[in-house]
């Protein structure tokens, strides 16, 4: 009877809450909490001399000042690597609060509480810490230099050096027909969520017990981490996750120096203390990525087929190397997108630089991979003076060659094996969505205006929903409602909602009938977390799963009751009636009463399951063995390997000829994650991706100055775009479904943002006619292009050299 | 980021806030409209011990329109000058410059006579005032006194003010008749401070040939920077005039500078660009305007 | 050293408050501390990015660009305060969630204030009269695409029900009282 929910674009169960003021985000908790705040480095690397805390007695409402000598145990010592990786050369990791060196600004060096932020910021600004100021590391070029090092005891910054290989690539480009090498980079940028971090602790003297509320990606992962650093037993650690105000990756990190601060203050004082992060401190303190050099050798043959590929990597990890090198290793993996070069290398040097720490940012490494392999496509493509989306056509993987094996090992530790997708059909959408074909005529009509144009196109592949696991509990209620909680937690993806619509479909309920959690330790203790777009695929196949079992057993306990076959029965609009026989049936709440065996009755409805109420089988126990008593049931997910979606981004930008700015007329995505569970929902995680990809593109940089000041720590200039910056968005969907997961979905949080970069300098350099071949770019930038260009320091393409009816220079040299 | 700790003084009457003013000296400082000082207070940037909150002055809650121009008053928000017509009747660069002051809802809150004393080489405001040869009235315990745009502005928000000096009153004059105006700018995103912005006039003489062209910078200097350009069209009807060549002449008269966003050159190159076209749209208000006046000759004069 | 504070009296949301604070006190903070209303966010503190913007006399502010002693006398609207009394969701409300305008809802207060406040003088706009409405206010989830659906949408609710729900007598601005301890 019920419609299917799975598949409709349902309206969003968090929404009423959150649209009348009812959300509760971590700030909103805790209103008789201390604040705490930290006193933060304001060099780049220093010596810590001495810290002078004199001063901020006078204070009225201090409550405590710590440093790291106030610290024992596993809280003195450094916090956790959260990765560790076989590649990583020296892994090291922050202390909590300074231990006599700092190695960015922005780094924790004392922690003030007090009766409120205003007191605890006066506090702090009296602080007086000594500083011996040492020499900066900042940029890419310095960590590779090394003249200075950023931690004592290293020669070096290389953080960790990784080698993957398929094949001969070196001797594979050197024997093929055609060669080309190109330097691409990528600057900082960072995810910023609306909310910035924070953490709410409670210590329970009597229960010697630790509730702890974090605005993080992962609930289980700051218990266990916490626990540990308290010395503490997991099960006295309870971690709940409140609404959070977007996290795109940075939340993912943990434990925090403030997450472990806050409990162990709490702890300390007995009484409540809460940080809130303001947004100074999450541009300095937080975590950054994107910031990365690749140089790219590629062989190709007259078709543009890629023989050998051959790709440098180094990248800024920043101070620490808490997240051990998740990103460089999508990006060298990732980086093949929807191609099947003849052989490939991949090298990456991570590098400690006096810079905030870097961890995975929506796409995590993703952009900069599409980046350096649609850009190597596009140079491939005006080499050979051949169009750009036909060069790609040759490269790409075929349905019919689905699973299909990279030969590399991916992040979660397993082989990148495709499992399914459509590349050739999601390039010939995209080409027709933006009107590849008619785009030079399109042009024509505006040079003649005298306006300048250009078409872009990117493919990427992105792994999703990579295990280990994710946990899903399903729990009927007396009163027939639905109770669903997973571990993992939910920064605005709707996760309640399309959990919500699975389960109902499985269980044959009105969504309105089911209640999720997620993040709370309480109800689901084993999870990962929320990152690499796996809700739906993780938590979406765990619920599922676990949906299947209530339903058994429902079905089991009714059949029992209504002397029925259980195959004879089916359950609908949160009934388990005999099919075809509505009226002979009981809803699913007497079910769950039933399925509780009492010697006590509580309510009028409960007498139904007491000893004496309905006829026994005294041959068995009432309880059947290998069964368990209530409605409920529990399943994980945990997947082979993650599976992989795909997709293609075009654009059509306009380069003003005079001001240089640059605008972008249309944007099309075409976008397969699989069986779609909630449109509405996949299509604003992609309009969201979108508009961080045109950011990371156009508008958002780390700008740090040679000292390593981070000159634009602020909205002001760190340049997070208006609805004026964001172009419309057209969005077409494939359904390739995966066949790794119950659901057959695939992840769908991170690919609006993975092409951004590459796309729009494909376009960019469509219109200007030489190649771009670092992103972000501004106007000034362009004009500095252009600048060069003209003075013959930047080497046209060669299309546009065609198309100018100039001889092409066929040199056969490379064309960098 | 929260602010510093202050005495905090809410007068009523505009001789109390003179009084607390002249008593606070250096360490007093003006709150109007908010917009550009809290946030300093919250990044702790600043620190005054007094803040004297002139929100309470309804007397300076006011727009004067006359034969002589626009009188602002020191409490008049942005958003309310922008809105009044009859101001932007008599003078259209003020609303042409407002409508480009950060967003609606700063202009709700933020006063222009704020904007103009805050001195933000990047404002717009300060470029209007300049452009236009206007002044403020600044008024102390000690006296008053009316200072020219053009000696208002000692560098980057730093004002010729005197610390116990209130300024009540902008004066925007009436440009003379046959007067166009145009402002534009490029900023990063809308909304933003500009990486380069012109302010530009155009008055044309009753043949309609050019006979004033000066045009206002901001982002290009310490201080707002107004450039006669008139000897590169003087003479000329607007569409023969060389608004290029007056582009180019104000290119080489400014000297920016570097910044995150934008480079010096971009920024020179600009300022050429957005001269032209600022100089060209005010020539053809004027244009406009002159049309508009002929039949209504009361208006024109 | 104890600061001195300054008792202020408001209404929020039609309800007469009155609180006890620093001058220093934010009205951002003031709203959510002192008086309980987290609803208004705080996702920048220096004013750009518009999750606090709350309506002070029917206009919407930055509540953390202005001192709570400022708003002492005054009306303020706040996202509690936008559904009729009897819990009708304001068009806004409702067109937001129709048009999926919000994810993490972080910074949705502060648009749909800035929204319900240009509704009122532009009832009819246009998508780039939207576009350029919220323009003001930062959102790192949506790509503001369905936002400015949203406000459209809101429009058209509101002209659908003939009326503003909302709508009654202009918030009287009410004589501005200081009182110190």
């Amino acid at each position: 009877m019920s419609a299917r929910m799975f598949g409709a674009p349902v309206q969003r169960t968090e929404d009423e809450r959150l649209l009348t003021g009812r959300g509760a985000y971590l700030d909103d908790l805790g209103a008789d909490a201390y604040a705490a705040v930290f006193v933060r480095s304001p060099h780049a690397h220093a010596r810590v001399r001495d810290v002078d805390v004199t001063d901020a007695l006078d204070v009225d409402g201090l409550i405590a000042v710590y440093t790291h000598e106030d610290l024992t145990g596993p809280m003195a010592e450094p916090l956790p690597l959260l990765l560790p990786h076989p590649c990583i050369v020296d892994g090291r990791t922050p202390h909590a609060l300074a231990a006599g060196y700092v190695h960015h600004v922005g780094a924790p060096v004392a922690m003030v509480v007090a009766r409120d932020r205003y007191l605890a910021e006066d506090a702090a600004e009296r602080i007086a810490v000594d500083y011996e100021v040492l020499a900066p590391v900042v940029g890419i070029e310095a960590a590779v230099a090394a003249e200075h090092v950023v931690h004592a005891g290293m020669s070096d910054n290389v953080a960790a050096h990784l080698v993957q290989e398929v094949g001969d690539a070196r001797a594979a480009i050197a024997a093929a027909p055609h060669r080309l090498e190109l330097d691409l980079d990528i600057e900082r940028s960072a995810c910023t969520p609306m909310e910035g971090r924070g953490v709410y602790a409670r210590w329970d003297e009597a229960g010697g017990s630790l509730r702890l509320y974090s605005s993080t990606q992962t609930a289980s992962g700051v218990r266990a981490a916490v626990a540990a650093k308290l010395g503490l037993d997991v099960g006295r650690v309870e971690v709940v996750v409140p609404d959070v105000g977007g996290g795109f990756g940075v939340k993912i990190m943990h434990p925090w120096p403030e997450e472990v601060m806050v409990p162990w203050a709490a702890r300390r004082l007995g009484h409540g203390v809460k940080w809130t992060e303001d947004r100074r401190e999450h541009f300095i303190a937080a975590a950054h990525e994107r910031g990365q050099r690749h140089t790219v050798r590629a062989g190709f043959d007259d078709e543009g087929r890629l023989l050998g590929l051959d790709v440098e990597i180094l990248h800024d990890n920043g101070a620490y190397l808490p997240y051990g090198v998740i990103v460089p290793i999508v990006t060298s993996t990732q980086l093949l997108g929807p191609y099947k070069p003849g052989a490939y290398r991949v090298e990456f040097r991570s590098l400690y630089t006096t810079t905030v720490i870097v961890t995975p940012y929506r796409g995590a490494g993703r952009p900069q991979g599409v980046f350096a392999m649609e850009r190597t496509m596009d140079a491939i493509a005006d080499r050979l003076g051949r169009d750009r989306a036909e060069v790609r056509e040759v490269n790409l993987i075929r349905p019919d060659e689905m699973p299909y094996d990279q030969g590399l090992l991916f992040q979660d530790g397993r082989p990148l094996v495709y499992d399914s997708g459509d590349y050739p059909r999601t390039l010939r959408m995209v080409k027709e969505l933006i009107g590849w074909e008619g785009f030079a005529a399109e042009r024509e009509r505006a040079r003649a205006e005298g306006r300048r144009i250009g078409i872009g196109l990117a493919c990427y592949v992105e792994g999703t929903g990579p295990g280990p696991y994710e946990g899903g509990h399903v729990q009927v209620g007396t009163d027939g409602r639905v109770r669903v909680a997973t571990g993992l937690t939910s920064q605005g993806q709707g996760h309640h909602t399309i959990l919500a619509q699975i389960v109902a479909d499985e269980l044959g309920v009105a969504m309105s009938d089911v209640e999720v959690t997620t993040g709370d330790t309480r109800r689901m203790p084993y999870s990962v977390g929320t990152f690499a777009s796996r809700g739906a695929v993780m938590s979406g196949s765990a619920v599922a799963l676990a949906a299947r079992k209530v339903r058994e057993k429902a079905l089991r306990v009714a059949a029992d009751a209504l002397e029925a076959d259980p195959g004879d029965l089916e359950i609908a609009g949160g009934r388990v009636h005999v099919r075809g026989v509505p009226g002979a049936g009981m809803d699913l709440g007497t079910v769950a009463v039933l399925s509780n065996p009492l010697r006590y009755a509580f309510d009028e409805a409960s007498r139904a399951a007491t000893q004496f109420a309905r006829p026994a089988d005294h041959a068995a126990p009432p309880v059947p063995e290998g069964d368990a008593p209530g409605l409920e049931g529990t399943d994980f997910h945990s997947p082979l390997r993650s599976t992989f979606a795909n997709g293609a981004h075009a654009v059509v930008v306009e380069t003003d000829p005079e001001t240089a700015e640059i605008t972008i007329l249309r944007y099309c995505v075409v976008h397969d994650c699989g069986r779609l569970v909630n449109p509405l929902i996949v299509e604003g995680q992609i309009h969201g991706g979108v508009a961080q990809g045109v950011a990371g593109a156009l508008y958002e940089r780390m700008a740090y100055d040679a000292d390593g000041q981070l000159l634009n720590a602020s909205f002001m200039d760190f340049l997070v775009p208006y609805a004026s910056e964001i172009p419309p968005i057209r969005i077409a969907h494939l359904e390739t479904p995966s066949p790794l997961n119950p659901l057959g979905v695939k992840g769908a949080g991170e690919a609006g943002v993975i092409p951004g970069a590459a796309v729009i300098a494909s376009a960019i350099e469509d219109a200007e006619g030489f190649p771009v071949r670092s992103m972000p770019i501004s106007p000034s930038d362009l004009f500095g292009l252009r600048r060069r260009f003209a003075a013959g320091e930047i080497p046209p393409l060669r299309r546009a050299e065609r198309a100018r009816g100039r001889r092409a220079n066929e040199t056969g040299e490379p064309d960098v | 980021m929260k602010p510093p700790p202050f005495h905090y003084h809410a007068p009523t009457t505009l001789a109390d806030a003179l009084t607390v003013l002249g008593e606070t000296g250096p360490h007093g400082k003006i709150l109007a409209g908010g917009q550009s000082l809290i946030p300093l207070l919250n990044m702790r940037l600043a620190a005054p011990a007094h803040l004297i909150d002139i929100n309470r002055l309804a007397e300076l809650d006011r727009v004067d329109v006359d034969d002589g121009g626009v009188r602002v008053g020191a409490l008049a928000r942005h958003a309310r000058v922008e809105a009044d017509r009859s101001a932007a009747e008599a003078i259209p660069l003020l609303r042409q410059g407002l409508r480009l002051v950060a967003h609606p809802v700063i202009r709700n809150r933020g006063t222009t006579v704020g904007s103009l004393v805050h001195a933000d080489p990047s404002a717009e405001m300060p470029a209007v005032l300049a452009l236009l040869g206007g002044s403020l009235d600044l008024v102390s315990a000690s006296g008053r006194r009316t200072v020219a745009a053009a000696d208002l502005y000692v560098g980057p928000l730093e004002s010729c003010l005197r610390a116990d000096e209130l300024a009540v009153c902008a004066r925007f004059p009436r440009p003379a008749p046959g007067t166009g105006t145009a402002f534009v700018e490029i900023a990063r995103r809308r909304g933003d401070y500009a990486v380069c912005g012109v302010a530009a006039l155009v008055t044309l003489d009753d043949d309609l040939r050019v006979a004033a062209a000066r045009a206002a910078y901001l982002s290009m200097a310490p201080v707002p920077h107004v450039l006669d350009l008139i000897e590169a069209v003087a003479g000329r009807p607007p569409d023969t005039a060389d608004f290029a060549a007056a582009g180019r002449l104000a290119r080489g008269r400014l000297d920016p500078e570097d910044d995150i966003h934008a480079t010096a050159e971009y920024r020179a190159h600009l300022a050429e660009v957005l001269t032209a076209r600022a100089l060209r749209e005010a020539a053809e208000a004027a244009v406009g305007a002159l049309g508009a006046s002929r039949p209504d000759p009361e208006r024109a004069t | 050293m104890n600061e001195e504070t300054h008792e202020i009296r408001l209404r929020v949301n039609g309800v007469p408050r009155a609180a006890t604070v620093p001058a220093r006190r934010l009205l951002s903070d003031c709203l959510r501390h002192d008086l309980g209303l987290t609803g208004t966010h705080v996702g920048c503190e220096h004013g750009v990015c518009g999750a606090c913007t709350v309506l002070l006399d029917g206009r919407p502010v930055r509540s953390c660009l202005m001192f709570a002693v400022g708003a002492d006398g005054h009306e303020v609207t706040t996202v509690e305060g936008l559904a009729a009394a009897d819990g009708t969701p304001h068009p806004v409300q409702r067109a937001f969630r129709e048009c999926h305008g919000l994810q993490c809802g972080f910074c949705t207060p502060g648009f749909l204030t800035v929204v319900a406040a240009f509704l009122e003088e532009n009832p009819e706009p246009t998508e780039e009269q939207a576009r350029e409405a919220i323009g003001g206010n930062l959102c790192r989830c949506t790509g503001y695409v369905n936002i400015v659906r949203a406000v459209l949408r809101a429009a058209e609710l509101r002209r659908a029900a003939g009326r503003d729900p909302q709508a009654g007598d202009p918030a009287p601005r009410g004589p501005v009282r200081r009182q110190r301890p």
